[in-house]
């Protein structure tokens, strides 16, 4: 019997390029009263922002639309809703391509809400005559220093404008650069009824949907400990079991692989955490510090003594902007003599782009030996054995495409000009891509509206 | 008094924050943390962490996790998709600063259960 004081919220996907599986399951596998879906990074923005400038109909996580194509049968089914910022930069070309998939499975009358506001990308100079500086939060530059090479500007939302659509009746609702949390606080405001300025409660559920909005990364995934985690090749995606009171179960589907317990769940809560005494979101100011966890039965966390403080006056604003080139490229060197070779190898590059007038300042160019002691150089000790191969990857950026571009032609022929054992070269010539500068800021709510609009298959 | 790798008497986890990262070291018995909320302070993983990270270090503590945070500000060779490491988002200095070696007293050890 399903307790109805209780609702089961799980997250399938904790970031863009999250695995299919993790929805897919979730709905199939035991209860799930709100599925929710985590699609947005900084640098995300950016690439979709410059999608829909090519073309009207794109700028938003196509993934999404695939998924919701492979998990509509089960969502009837069970009557799940479902909650993504899925939107990107255009919410309602997301919008559209939902409602072409309800269409194709014969689905009518299911209402889709799409949640609008959060891109600003257009009102930055109204915002500025406003009296918003928009300097950068971090080092307080100014933000004429990248004005002209700005290419998206998003507000983070918070969780009510998904309680609206909620209310208003959505079963799946698709919002843009909507908090990662917001995702989970919004269906608890429209199940419970918490108010705006109950800081205890908004707070439990901001550190809810903290917990579970990395996917795996709770129940198991990324664990120290990975030895005792149990199947991760099937491993639930987690599921909060929530009350009004803001107390909460962490657990996950019976009969899937990995684990959730203390320290599965402690793991995720420091989390790309900053102090954890103020958790800023645009809801209110979460205290992590005051969360009591307790093991409650195998795979089930039991969450209480949460404590929040009031929202600032402000929205943070991710803005991106065009910040220079870069390329990367990597060859395969085997034995005997690696690591020398390798070695070389990288001398050989750099000397023969010098002899073509192209240098390379320390700080605009990288190489590494994969395989012999990346990522801990100078705090692990590497083995006395000499690696049987190593992958030389090499990189350069700077403002000058042509200067960036003209690096990737130097790796390939050392296939035939280097010392023996070079190869591994798939893919071609490393190429300039474009590097994506983010520039975190504040503006006034009053400043920023949601619209919350519902559409009908 | 044994040297121990920090792992020992520790978990932690890592990730990107701007142009740093986080590393959350998780101890594993209240013994563990006692003693790492006493010993591990923001020098010692500063120093330990210098080939990697180029700014300042700052400590947060989280008695409720028996947990420590650290934020490396300056760690990941630049912001946004500016560097051109492979662990650009520092994914993988929680097992770093995981390698560090301490003194560890027989009586934490002994209070704090392995991996």
């Amino acid at each position: 019997m399903q307790d109805r004081n209780i609702v089961r919220i799980a997250n399938g996907q904790g970031f863009w390029g999250d695995s299919i599986l993790g929805p897919i399951r979730l709905v199939n596998e035991g209860p799930v009263d709100y599925l929710t879906l985590d699609y947005l990074a900084e640098v995300t923005m950016s690439i979709l922002q410059k999608q829909r400038s090519r073309d009207p109909r794109k700028g938003y996580a196509t993934d999404f639309v695939a998924m919701i194509d492979r998990i509509l049968p089960k969502v009837v089914e069970r009557n799940i809703k479902v909650i993504a910022n899925a939107g990107g930069v255009n919410p309602l070309a997301c919008k559209d391509a939902v409602l072409a998939v309800l269409k194709k499975h014969g689905v009518t009358g299911m209402k889709v809400a799409v949640i609008e506001g959060d891109d600003v990308f257009g009102r930055l100079d109204e915002l500025a005559a406003n009296g918003e500086p928009l300097n950068n939060m971090d080092t307080s530059a100014p933000l004429a220093t990248v004005r002209d090479r700005v290419t998206s500007a998003n507000v983070y939302i918070g969780a009510f404008p998904v309680a609206e659509a909620l209310a208003k009746g959505a079963q799946i609702v698709i919002a843009g650069r909507l908090t990662d949390p917001g995702l989970v606080v919004g269906p608890l405001v429209h199940e419970f009824g918490w108010k705006a300025d109950q800081w205890d409660l908004l707070a439990a559920g901001t550190m809810a949907g903290h917990i579970i909005e990395c996917g795996a990364q709770c129940t198991g995934g990324n664990h120290t400990d990975w030895r005792r985690v149990p199947d991760l090749a099937r491993v639930g995606y987690p599921i909060v079991e929530c009350k009004a009171d803001g107390t909460f179960t962490v657990t996950k589907h019976d009969g899937t692989g990995g684990l959730v317990d203390v320290s599965s769940v402690a793991h995720q809560l420091v989390y790309e955490m900053g102090d954890p005494k103020n958790y800023i979101t645009p809801d209110c100011i979460a205290d992590f510090t005051s969360i009591r966890l307790e093991q409650d039965g195998k795979d089930r966390v039991r969450c209480s003594g949460v404590k929040g403080k009031p929202a600032t006056p402000t929205y943070k604003v991710s803005l991106s902007y065009e910040d220079g080139f870069k390329a990367l490229g990597q060859l395969t060197i085997s034995g005997p003599d690696a690591l020398e070779k390798a070695k070389l190898c990288a001398d050989i590059v750099w000397k023969r782009l010098e002899s073509d007038g192209f240098r390379y300042a320390p700080e605009e160019r990288l190489v590494e030996f994969v395989g012999a002691n990346v990522c801990h150089a100078g705090i692990a000790v590497a083995g006395a054995n000499e690696p049987s191969e190593v992958v030389l990857r090499m990189g350069v950026k700077g403002p000058d495409e042509a200067k960036v571009d003209r690096f990737g032609m130097e790796l390939v022929p050392l296939v035939t000009s280097g010392p023996p054992g070079v190869t591994g070269f798939a893919g071609g010539r490393p190429k300039a891509s474009e590097i994506i500068g983010y520039w975190p800021a504040l503006v006034r709510k009053e400043l920023v509206s949601t619209k919350v609009s519902v559409f009908t298959s | 008094m044994p040297k121990v790798q920090l792992s020992r008497i520790a978990c932690a986890r890592s990730g990107d924050k701007g142009e740093g990262s986080n590393v959350g070291v998780i101890a594993r018995s209240d013994a563990a943390y006692a003693f790492l909320k006493e010993k591990l302070g923001a020098d010692v993983v500063k120093a330990h962490m210098r080939s990697i990270n180029f700014g300042g270090v700052k400590r947060y503590e989280a008695d409720n996790l028996r947990a420590l945070n650290f934020l490396l500000l300056d760690s990941l060779g630049g912001g946004g998709s500016a560097s051109l490491k492979t662990d650009a988002q520092g994914k993988t200095h929680g097992l770093a600063v995981l390698r560090l070696e301490l003194e560890v007293p027989q009586s934490v050890l002994d209070a704090t259960p392995s991996a």
